[in-house]
């Protein structure tokens, strides 16, 4: 390939584009972040640091930040442990696995909204699917998860579990099919178990696998907000108040868009922080396993 | 034994992702305004179809065939929008040499990871500076190109043997003929992946949407369904479900066509 400009040519729309709809949006966020700024009236006036400063003192973003944190712990490591399970489930030569896979997947490509509202309904206390299916083996449950403190959470982790499933599913199922069959043989060899090749051989060799569904798993689980948006409204007392939601209700109906803009600013910090700290960790595992 | 042990697994499973939805599917039938039923009423003796004719045509505040529409024009536009600016710069990225290009493409996937909390607002305001809201405009250029689809193209590019371009450049052939004359035909799995995923993502896109638009006659479905939802406030669950399936059904009809360029790892068992 010799050097030369048409290159430019071939990348310059979506270059243009980048620019305009991601890199300049970035960098007026940070302007924007500095400033005392309302939406509707359009008053602005620098502001220094000091929209940074109210977001740290302000104790209803830390709650969102922790419940974010919570929501992320809970939801991601559960997440990905079903989805290996079922990786492994669906990874065998069966009649009609293709079926069963396909099926799995559903979930994940329906509308975010419409799960949202199905899901008010399976957590309904008196006719709701799940309580219903309780009452069928004759459990009087009549929780309202959605509206209990202690449960709302637990509620919407449980929901992204079963619309993540098969995402992760693919993602860990093309991991196992990359394994080459020489490994399994190699350890049977040296009279490794069924429990011990899994531990020795599969989890290693899904190491890369792992990675990627961590990092996009854990960005997308502390930017989560529909299902907040459609079913909780952040309550039951700001137990679900996510911080995607937080700074939502910020903007778009407080209005505070410097002050928006620095949350969200913290926001991308934690993320670019949480990917770099998963990053190293899982690249030393990674040397550390093709060392050995 | 471990067969059986495996599809009662596999069911159980399937019923557990598939069970709400079938319930979606029969509360959806029940008679207009009627409360949830118990169990063991759920299959309705007379299927009350005409709540589809409600929701669909008597909904004067609530467009939905417009709705539909909407995301129809929004989506088509979008996806064909970046097959084409996507693919462009995937063949500059995966099959040209210029200076910077590895930069370039480094800054392309650093937006991906990261650009998604902050550039919102700025594209709101942007967007709103140019006398965009509430039309088409504003629900289809932001999104007309993506990183990702950038980044899945110029892989599938970079898989091309390098061959058929030199052979094709013997023969005088330019770079956008080698684009347009061999690597795209010989790319179509990855353009359909491609196309498949951002279908997708901007078919079920919520946020963008809901900031962009204001009137019911610029809505797109999505959007339009948790206006919906807002308008009956949990107070007619037959006709919130018949919403909701109608949002549903080009959903999965979409899936069932393209899932084998959706996802590999579906199908790839069924190949081997």
């Amino acid at each position: 390939m010799k050097k030369g400009r048409l290159g430019y040519l071939f990348i310059a729309p979506a270059t243009f584009h980048l620019v305009v709809f991601a890199i300049f949006p970035m960098l007026f966020s940070v302007y924007l972040s500095f400033f005392k700024w309302n939406l509707l009236t359009s008053e602005r006036s620098f502001n220094g640091l000091a929209n940074y400063a109210y977001a740290f003192r302000d104790p209803q973003f830390w709650n969102a930040m922790w419940n974010s944190t919570k929501y992320a712990l809970l939801s991601v490591p559960l997440g990905m442990i079903v989805g290996l399970l079922v990786a492994i489930l669906v990874n065998q030569k069966l009649r009609g696995i293709t079926l069963f896979r396909t099926l799995f997947y559903i979930p994940a490509i329906s509308s975010g909204v419409a799960l949202s509202i199905l899901w008010i309904y399976i957590y309904m206390p008196e006719t709701g699917l799940i309580n219903s299916v309780l009452g069928l083996l004759h459990i009087n449950n009549k929780t309202d998860f959605l509206k209990n403190e202690s449960l709302a959470m637990f509620a919407l982790v449980f929901m992204s579990i079963w619309v993540g499933l098969g995402p992760r599913m693919v993602l860990f199922l093309s991991g196992l099919i990359g394994i080459p069959p020489s490994l399994y043989e190699a350890a049977e060899l040296d009279g490794a178990g069924k429990l011990r090749s899994f531990w020795n051989v599969t989890l290693p060799m899904l190491i890369p696998t792992t990675f990627f569904v961590l990092i996009t798993s854990t960005i997308g689980a502390l930017q989560i907000f529909t299902p907040v948006y459609i079913m909780t409204q952040g309550g039951p007392n700001e137990k679900t108040d996510v911080v995607g939601y937080h700074i939502y209700v910020e903007a778009w109906s407080k209005f505070l868009i410097g002050i928006a803009s620095a949350k969200s600013f913290v926001l991308l910090a934690v993320i670019v922080i949480i990917s770099i700290i998963q990053f190293r960790v899982l690249k030393n595992q990674l040397e550390g396993y093709s060392t050995t | 034994m471990k067969k059986a042990l495996s599809y009662a697994a596999l069911t159980a499973l399937g019923l557990f992702l598939v069970a709400p939805f079938v319930w979606m599917l029969l509360v959806s039938l029940q008679p207009n305004k009627a409360p949830i039923p118990t169990l063991d009423h759920l299959v309705p003796k007379h299927p009350a179809w005409s709540n589809y004719h409600l929701v669909l045509f008597e909904q004067p505040n609530l467009p939905v065939l417009r709705f539909f529409l909407n995301s129809v024009i929004v989506t088509f536009s979008i996806v064909l929008g970046q097959l084409f600016v996507s693919s462009l710069a995937a063949y500059g990225f995966a099959r040209m040499n210029f200076k910077g290009r590895n930069y370039i493409f480094f800054i392309f996937l650093g937006s991906l990871m990261f650009s998604g909390p902050v550039t919102q607002l700025p594209v709101y305001l942007l967007v709103r500076s140019l006398g965009w809201l509430d039309t088409y405009a504003a629900l289809i250029v932001p999104g007309v190109s993506s990183a990702f689809s950038v980044f899945l193209l110029r892989q599938a590019f970079s898989a091309v043997p390098n061959e058929l371009d030199e052979a094709a450049r013997m023969d005088g052939a330019g770079d956008f003929r080698i684009y347009s004359r061999i690597i795209m035909p010989l790319s179509g799995a990855a353009l359909a992946t491609s196309a498949a995923f951002c279908f997708f993502a901007t078919w079920t896109d919520f946020f963008w949407p809901l900031l962009s638009t204001s009137s019911s006659n610029m809505r797109t479905l999505e959007v339009g369904l948790s206006v919906f939802k807002n308008s009956y406030g949990n107070t007619n669950w037959p006709l919130e479900m018949t919403a909701t399936v109608l949002v549903m059904i080009p959903l999965l009809v979409a899936f069932l066509f393209s899932q084998r360029y959706f996802t590999k790892g579906i199908m790839i068992g069924s190949i081997k």
